[in-house]
């Protein structure tokens, strides 16, 4: 197993390179940022639902509170390393909380879908209701509708007044991007990960073996809360506003899109997905003939008929069957079928 | 005195309005275990069609009784044949799937439509009880889903159709054995469900400003309303229905629109978690 990790931080470092290097020739930077920022929020999902089995209808909740944890605590401190450290930590706790009280109630699927989904919901009606001049945290209005402008942006540590804007912002997710994929590939590949896959799998006999289930799956639910918040402090600095769409529905609906048209049980589907989807929208913006969320829709629906493993694992099988087993390693292929998952 | 029937008509037009939305909702997922995430956009299709029809001309009540319930039900078989029937025992996957054809229509009705609010004016003009001013078309609201209620219960419990449709749900294999095609009762169940669903949107289309997103706003109160009543179908409706609407109409009362749809999320988050069944998985058992 060490040679094949090895060759992951290999992979992973040459495929950041290129990213850096090669893409600002295709794409502007800060298009790529953006697809960078939402590569990384789709990893969270992919690590909660494809190896957890943790199907989130509200991962959005937590990059709205990543994002809106920034924003205030960046207009208080005038600082940005503390509102970065706090905006992976505050959506982490949330995610814990909502996570024990899930899984020690030991709620499944449906139920787990409906609650995160009501939550989301719960906090997209109060943020957009936040209007007034009384709600503020410190120095910072919530501004309703409006959302939280002209926040301190991301700056070497210690100095605000030397912003990391532009190119070198791009440079900055490239590379964080880069980190949590390494921190995820570890953790799947410690006990805890395969522990994580094995619940999955079938998590009566992983309890009946003596494992605290719930505790894991709260473990990780908070780890994917995390990640996700991160993502969302990159997107508050990325837009230099927060507004409460970062809660809405059609934000969580497309991150699980992301995961679907990548590939479950994969680390590299959900960030292609994002990136790729996310560009299409982008392009699709650009002209007004066919309406964008329909467009949307009909990837949706045509996956889950046509291909429901999803991009990256399909490609995997195709190149299996026809170069042998020489990828086969670096991809992860989701062993059993989504089905099968959901009776386990 | 005058306050408290205000207050009472109010109450009841809330627990109405969650009946009414969950209707469709409790027939799909509560008899096929077909998590239909469309069926805000379907609500919102049957307030379109109702919206149109009226503006070339046709009686409201028509449209909304008769027109916007046949045109919702004809949409949702199409994609029950189309879309959902290949998919059936996998409700991750109806999940999905159905999530995208919500998106679908929003993005059919916005390319036709256009994203701008279109509403008509309330056909029942309001009276007054003392000092207070209350709405007619409320009154019609509350009236009907007593009607729907009544009737569901005596079409599933008295009626040889009924019967039919709870076997193949309760075990498909010895339906089928027994001569009733499980896969043609699917289709007319979903029909009902959709066309419930439309007459649903329809209703209370007169009160709302449609936009194509607006399926959104209905989606989460119907699957509250529809998975805290648990598996008995009426009853459950009945009694998460009634919890949900005196809640929010309780804490609208007494702070504002906004804290009482919160207070119905958060309510729900909790009975959820004590309750993970249901109501009447716990309560009133085996009752339909």
């Amino acid at each position: 197993m060490a040679g094949s990790f090895s060759r992951d931080v290999i992979a992973t470092i040459g495929l950041t390179v290129v990213v850096i290097w090669i893409l600002p020739y295709v794409i502007s930077t800060f298009t790529i940022t953006v697809l960078i920022v939402y590569g990384l929020l789709g990893l969270s999902l992919g690590l909660v639902w494809g190896y957890g089995g943790i199907l989130c209808f509200g991962q959005a909740v937590f990059f709205g509170i990543g994002a809106y944890t920034y924003a205030i605590s960046a207009i208080n401190i005038g600082e940005s390393t503390l509102p970065m450290l706090l905006s992976i930590i505050v959506p982490s706790l949330f995610a814990a909380l909502l996570g024990a009280m899930m899984f020690y109630g030991r709620l499944t699927d449906v139920y787990l879908g409906v609650i995160t989904l009501v939550v989301t919901l719960i906090f997209y009606r109060f943020i957009n209701s936040t209007a007034g001049p009384h709600y503020k945290i410190g120095n910072a209005q919530l501004g309703g509708f409006n959302g939280i402008p002209g926040f301190q942006t991301l700056n070497i540590p210690g100095q605000p007044s030397s912003y990391i804007w532009g190119d070198g912002y791009f440079y900055f997710c490239a590379v964080v991007l880069a980190i949590v994929y390494l921190g995820v590939s570890i953790l799947l590949r410690s006990d805890f990960g395969r522990i994580i896959v094995g619940i999955r799998e079938n998590e009566t006999r992983m309890s009946l073996l003596g494992y605290d289930v719930r505790a894991r799956k709260t473990i990780l639910f908070a780890i994917g809360g995390g990640i996700a918040g991160l993502s969302g402090a990159l997107f508050a600095n990325w837009g230099e506003i927060v507004t409460p769409s970062v809660f809405s529905l059609g934000q969580s609906a497309e991150i699980i899109l992301w995961c679907i048209v990548g590939g479950l049980g994969t680390r590299f589907g959900p960030i292609l997905g994002a990136a790729g989807l996310s560009y299409l929208k982008f392009l699709l913006g650009q002209q007004s003939f066919v309406d964008n969320t329909l467009i949307t829709g009909l990837i949706l629906v045509f996956f889950v008929l046509f291909l429901p493993k999803g991009i990256v694992p399909t490609i995997v099988n195709v190149w299996d069957l026809k170069f042998g087993r020489l990828l086969s390693d670096r991809f992860q292929k989701p062993r059993r079928n989504r089905k099968l998952r959901l009776n386990g | 005195m005058d306050y408290f029937f205000v207050i009472l008509i109010e109450i009841l037009y809330s627990i109405a309005s969650l009946v009414l939305i969950g209707a469709g909702l409790a027939i799909i997922f509560g008899m096929m275990k077909v998590i239909n995430l469309a069926h805000g956009e379907f609500m919102m299709l049957g307030g379109y069609v109702t919206i149109t029809s009226v503006n070339y001309g046709i009686n409201i009540f028509l449209s909304i009784l008769i027109i916007a319930p046949a045109t919702v039900g004809l949409i949702g078989l199409v994609v029950e044949r189309l879309v959902i029937r290949n998919l059936y025992g996998r409700l991750v996957d109806t999940m999905l799937a159905t999530w995208g054809l919500s998106l679908f229509f929003i993005g059919v009705v916005t390319m036709i439509f256009g994203n701008t609010t279109t509403g008509i004016s309330t056909p029942i003009p309001g009276f007054s009880i003392g000092t207070y001013q209350v709405g007619g078309y409320n009154i019609f609201i509350i009236m009907i889903s007593a009607f729907l209620l009544i009737s569901a219960y005596f079409i599933l419990k008295k009626t040889r159709a009924g019967l039919i449709a709870r076997g193949s749900m309760q075990s498909a294999e010895i339906a089928s054995a027994l001569g009733y095609s499980h896969d043609r009762v699917y289709m007319m169940t979903f029909f009902c469900g959709s066309a419930l669903t439309g007459l649903a949107g329809a209703v209370l289309a007169p009160l709302v400003g449609l936009v194509p997103s607006s399926g959104g706003a209905y989606i989460a109160k119907a699957f509250i309303t529809v998975i805290a009543g648990g598996p008995s179908l009426v009853v459950g409706l009945v009694s998460s229905a009634s919890l949900f609407g005196i809640v929010n109409q309780l804490f609208t009362f007494l702070y504002s629109p906004v804290v009482g749809e919160v207070a119905l999320l958060v309510a729900a988050v909790i009975l959820l978690r004590l309750l993970p069944r249901g109501i009447t998985g716990s309560f009133f058992k085996d009752r339909l």
